[in-house]
């Protein structure tokens, strides 16, 4: 019999919506699969069995049908899922239940897929490698040794390990594109705007963007049309039809790029990279060119200030969204003994709930907004903010997409960053300059250096999201897929 | 130094930052109700209790509110604005920060005349904007209910997120000696516009309305002094008591030489004066920057216009208008407005009173009565349908003048509405004519040289036998009545 947590999600819809399969099948496939290896990736930190059997069975009871109806799926623990544990891999939201889903979760729900469980991440989607969780890091089923790359590490780390065929994942700076690209997997960052962030635990409510990973650009871009579109109560949310990232992925498959222009970012195009990273790079340039693409060398002059703008903006309204973790309504509450005053006891949560990351970025961002330095670092972030958009823009007037490689790096070995924030921050070097235009943008694997997987990012205009896909699936036809060993 | 004379030597500065609570039927940013006195935390959502993940979405009926008032008070509406972040930590703010505005308010530059003894001043509008509002804590165990020697504290998140409206007037000096009154006119007009929009039922005696009052003093030709915020003023009256006692308390320190720090005040009902808050406050920082979970806001003119055109009548136009129906002088309406009575007096004409009776009993016994509980006048315990009917009884006979009085003191003291009060401590005028001609009789009988002298035409000697009359009927009987019946038992009429 197939092994059904090795078949790609549009693949396993097929067959449960022809009754080849149950969707309690595929379902208890995957969590066999997840108890057999997660010991060892510790891609989850929750796995709600009965609820995803749950939800496979009314679709095997034809409650509900739909492209993706049965098709299990991981989300993200910064998602809130009601009734089932939600921390944020943080220790200040342990044993926390939502009483509300995300809305995006909803929609997950009503297409009929069973959320397998909750994936591990850098604590409050804040790191690059999944070793700031509060609940120990995720191994990249590529080498038990390595970052499975981060926040999403997690999500990206279960699609790698085969312990689900779809996963919920959120962006902030590359939070989904960057552990896709580490562990030879699909991750798409929408438009800003174009999925919904209510129920999204916010680290940075400009930047942070929910969207779909999968193992094949097609699985993504199914999930993508089931998770996006308009949401009345996130005020950010576009009201605009989603662009048809399914139509567009087909097309791309077909591996005709013929009239398709892609700009190649010389900012990122150079030294910051690996030299494995780099050649895996050229070599999808020429396989895309072989499928009819133009090739443009585009200068992007202001993104070589994106990452500290980065970290000013992040960082600052961060440091006021988490200000609601003081232990008084939910979460971990520290120092209640009747010795402490209710400031200290909101002190001694905090102090005691976040991680160092946390704490550092929280600092930070504090510290940005202070009176008399607001203009010089936030103002001043908010000025890059708009230059690199402009960038963006003039970028587009010449090219359809941008291409770079997704992170400059592959999977490095635990411990090799955190010792020195700065070179963590550098993993996001080529995917924050989107995350403050607002566009859409996808890592796909392009290959491998030294036998880790490299990604290749593709970036579009906002509200463009399609043009993404197309060249996504024409590369991924080029080059195949990468399969990690054996766990 | 009296009032008088510090008020000769130095000149006060006093603004006035106001909030409004809002009347929409939901929060500012979720579909929560926001009914008053409902259980605590019943009115509640992830949205405004700030579970993580929750999102705001404005409350489209909140800006047009804003607008309104905006409009109201002469300001301009900004086309462009947004709302910011005001970050602190406070138990009872769910998300440890304000969603408000900072820099680009809603509506900016307006302005309100008042008229103070018979002279207008103007009142400039800095700024009108929309925040929300916070919950409310409640420290249970200890003696003083205090937060200090509490053993829990409780939160009800009820009031967090109704929409508030906070409008800041300008530093007005050049008041002198009439500040207090003037400030206090000032909340009374921006109060009788607010509540002409109908866009608040702003009842500071229920905290929907609420002021700080600024207060400094510099001398004459020097720069302005250093202003102290006094909070917790929540009544017309106080806001008159607050700013006069900051002028007299700053005074004294200002004439031992020294110096006036920029510090929270609260006033006291009590005690009528203010005492100093947290110090530490001035030195926080709330690190305000543009909230990034809601879209900017922008008005479009033609929305602008329909508000503005939607906008009822002006309470100065009002008033010129109630006058006119009332019968009464210009100095006699300032009066009625500055008292806060202009909305009682109307209910009570629309309750079915005349316009002469409702003013008498609001800006007489019931004001004298407010003065006396140190309330303001709709907070005196009597309602306009009361004062109607009590009215109305007067207007049928059933109650005299006296009668009236000891009936309206009854109302006030919450024994019921005038007719239960009458019955329950039988206040009825006497009007059954057997008891009164017996009366009669007996004071006629009793006093035959006085019968006398009005059988012979000296009718202004029957004042006499009316007073006896009236102490065996023990007030109860109507003068006039005694009077006719009187004159015809002795055959004068
Ligand atoms: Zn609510």
């Amino acid at each position: 019999m197939t092994d059904l947590t090795r078949l790609s999600a549009a693949s396993l819809a097929a067959k449960i919506a022809s009754k080849e399969v149950s969707a309690v099948e595929v379902t208890t496939a995957h969590l066999d699969r997840i108890a057999a290896v997660d010991p060892r990736v510790h891609a989850f930190l929750h796995v709600d069995r009965e609820g995803a059997l749950d939800a496979a069975r009314k679709v095997d009871a034809g409650e509900i049908t739909g492209p993706l109806a049965g098709v299990p799926i991981a989300v993200k623990d910064v998602v809130t899922t009601k009734g089932v544990p939600t921390t944020a891999a943080s220790k200040i939201l342990e044993g926390w239940k939502p009483p509300y889903d995300a809305t995006i979760v909803e929609r997950l729900k009503k297409a009929g897929m069973p959320i397998l469980g909750k994936t591990n991440m850098d604590e409050f989607a804040m790191g690059s490698s999944t070793e700031y969780s509060a609940y120990g890091a995720t191994n990249n089923p590529w080498d038990l040794g390595r970052i499975p790359g981060g926040s999403g590490g997690g999500s990206a780390a279960a699609l790698a390990a085969y312990e689900a065929p779809l996963a919920i994942g959120t962006d902030t700076g590359g939070s989904i594109r960057q552990p896709g690209a580490v562990t030879g997997t699909v991750g798409a960052k929408p438009t800003y705007g174009g999925t919904s962030r209510y129920g999204l635990i916010a680290f940075s409510s400009s930047l942070d963007t929910p969207g779909p990973c999968g193992r094949t650009v097609e699985d993504t871009a199914l999930l993508h049309s089931v998770m996006a579109g308009y949401d009345p109560r996130d005020s950010t949310s576009i009201n605009q039809p989603v662009p048809d990232v399914i139509k567009a992925a087909q097309l791309g498959k077909n591996g005709d790029l013929s009239g398709v222009k892609l700009g190649v970012v010389k900012e990122f195009a150079g030294d910051g990279s690996e030299p494995g990273v780099l050649s895996a790079f050229k070599d999808s340039l020429e396989a895309l060119v072989k499928l009819g693409a133009e090739i443009v060398e585009v200068s992007c002059p202001n993104f070589q200030y994106a990452l500290p703008a980065y970290y000013l903006i992040a960082p600052s309204e961060a440091s006021s969204n988490l200000a609601r973790f003081d232990g008084v309504r939910y979460g971990l509450r520290e120092g209640d003994n009747g010795s402490h005053s209710l400031e200290e006891v909101m002190s001694l949560t905090r102090e005691g709930g976040f991680g160092p990351e946390v704490k550092r970025r929280i600092i930070i961002g504090t510290y940005a907004l202070s009176s008399g330095y607001y203009d010089a670092y936030y103002g001043q972030a908010q000025k890059v903010r708009t230059l690199i958009t402009r960038d963006f823009q003039s970028a587009f007037e010449q090219v359809d997409v941008l291409v770079s490689p997704t992170t400059p790096f592959v999977a490095f070995p635990f411990g090799s960053r955190t010792s020195d924030p700065y070179q963590m921050y550098l993993a996001d070097l080529f995917t924050i300059p989107t995350n403050l235009y607002g566009g859409p943008a996808i890592s796909v694997p392009c290959g491998l250096s030294e036998g880790l997987p490299v990604g290749f990012q593709i970036m579009a205009p906002t509200m463009a999201d399609d043009r993404m896909y197309r060249v996504a699936a024409a590369l991924e036809s080029a080059v195949g897929s990468f399969t990690p060993p054996e766990l | 130094m009296t009032y008088e004379e510090i008020l000769t030597k130095y000149e006060p500065v006093v603004g006035l930052e106001t909030h409004v609570e809002l009347g929409t039927r939901t929060k500012m940013f979720c579909g929560c109700k926001t009914d008053f006195g409902a259980e605590p935390n019943t009115q509640t959502c992830p949205v405004c209790l700030a579970l993580p993940g929750a999102l705001p979405v404005m409350n489209r009926a909140a800006i047009a509110a804003t607008i309104q008032i905006g409009l109201a008070l002469n300001c301009d509406i900004a086309e462009w604005c947004r709302m910011a972040r005001k970050n602190y930590f406070y138990p009872d703010m769910p998300k440890n920060f304000q969603t408000s505005q900072y820099d680009e308010p809603l509506c900016v530059e307006g302005y309100v005349d008042v008229v103070v003894d018979g002279k207008e001043y103007r009142i400039g509008i800095e700024r009108v904007h929309i925040e929300e509002d916070t919950g409310k804590t409640l420290h249970v165990g200890g003696a003083t209910g205090r937060i200090h020697g509490a053993t829990e504290s409780l939160v009800d998140y009820n009031r967090a997120g109704i929409p508030l409206v906070e409008i800041v007037t300008k530093p007005v000096p050049g008041l002198g000696s009439l500040a207090p009154e003037i400030a206090k006119a000032y909340v009374a007009e921006l109060r009788d516009i607010v509540r002409a929009l109908g866009v608040s039922d702003v009842r500071m005696e229920q905290g929907s309305m609420r002021c700080d009052v600024n207060t400094s003093l510099n001398l004459p030709g020097e720069e302005w002094g250093t202003r102290t915020e006094t909070k917790n003023v929540n009544s017309l009256r106080s806001v008159e008591r607050a700013v006069r006692s900051e002028i007299i308390r700053q005074a004294a320190i200002l004439d031992d030489g020294g110096k006036i720090f920029q510090e929270t005040r609260h006033f006291q009902e009590t005690t009528g004066d203010t005492r100093s808050g947290r110090s530490k406050e001035t030195a926080t920082d709330y690190r305000y920057f543009p909230e990034p979970d809601l879209v900017p806001i922008a008005p479009a003119p033609e929305w602008v216009a329909e508000l503005k055109a939607a906008l009822p009548e002006k309470p100065s136009v009002k008033r010129a208008r109630l006058r006119e129906d009332w019968g009464i002088s210009e100095v006699d309406m300032q009066s009625v407005a500055n008292a806060g009575a202009v909305e009682l007096i109307e209910e009570t004409i629309a309750a079915g009173s005349s316009a002469a009776g409702a003013r008498k009993w609001w800006m007489g016994e019931l004001a004298r009565r407010a003065n006396e509980l140190d309330v303001d006048l709709a907070a005196v315990g009597a309602t306009p349908a009361q004062v109607a009917a009590l009215q109305k009884l007067v207007d049928a006979g059933k109650l005299n003048d006296k009668l009236a009085r000891q009936v309206l003191e009854g109302v006030v003291a919450g024994e019921g509405d005038p007719a239960e009060v009458m019955a329950s401590r039988g206040l009825e005028v006497v009007n059954d004519t057997g008891a009164l001609t017996k009366a009669v009789d007996e004071a006629i009988a009793a006093n035959p040289e006085i019968a006398a002298k009005i059988r012979d035409g000296k009718v202004a000697a029957a004042g006499a036998l009316v007073g006896a009359v009236m102490k065996t009927t023990r007030g109860q009987a109507d003068a006039k009545a005694v009077r006719d019946l009187l004159l015809e038992r002795l055959g004068v009429s």
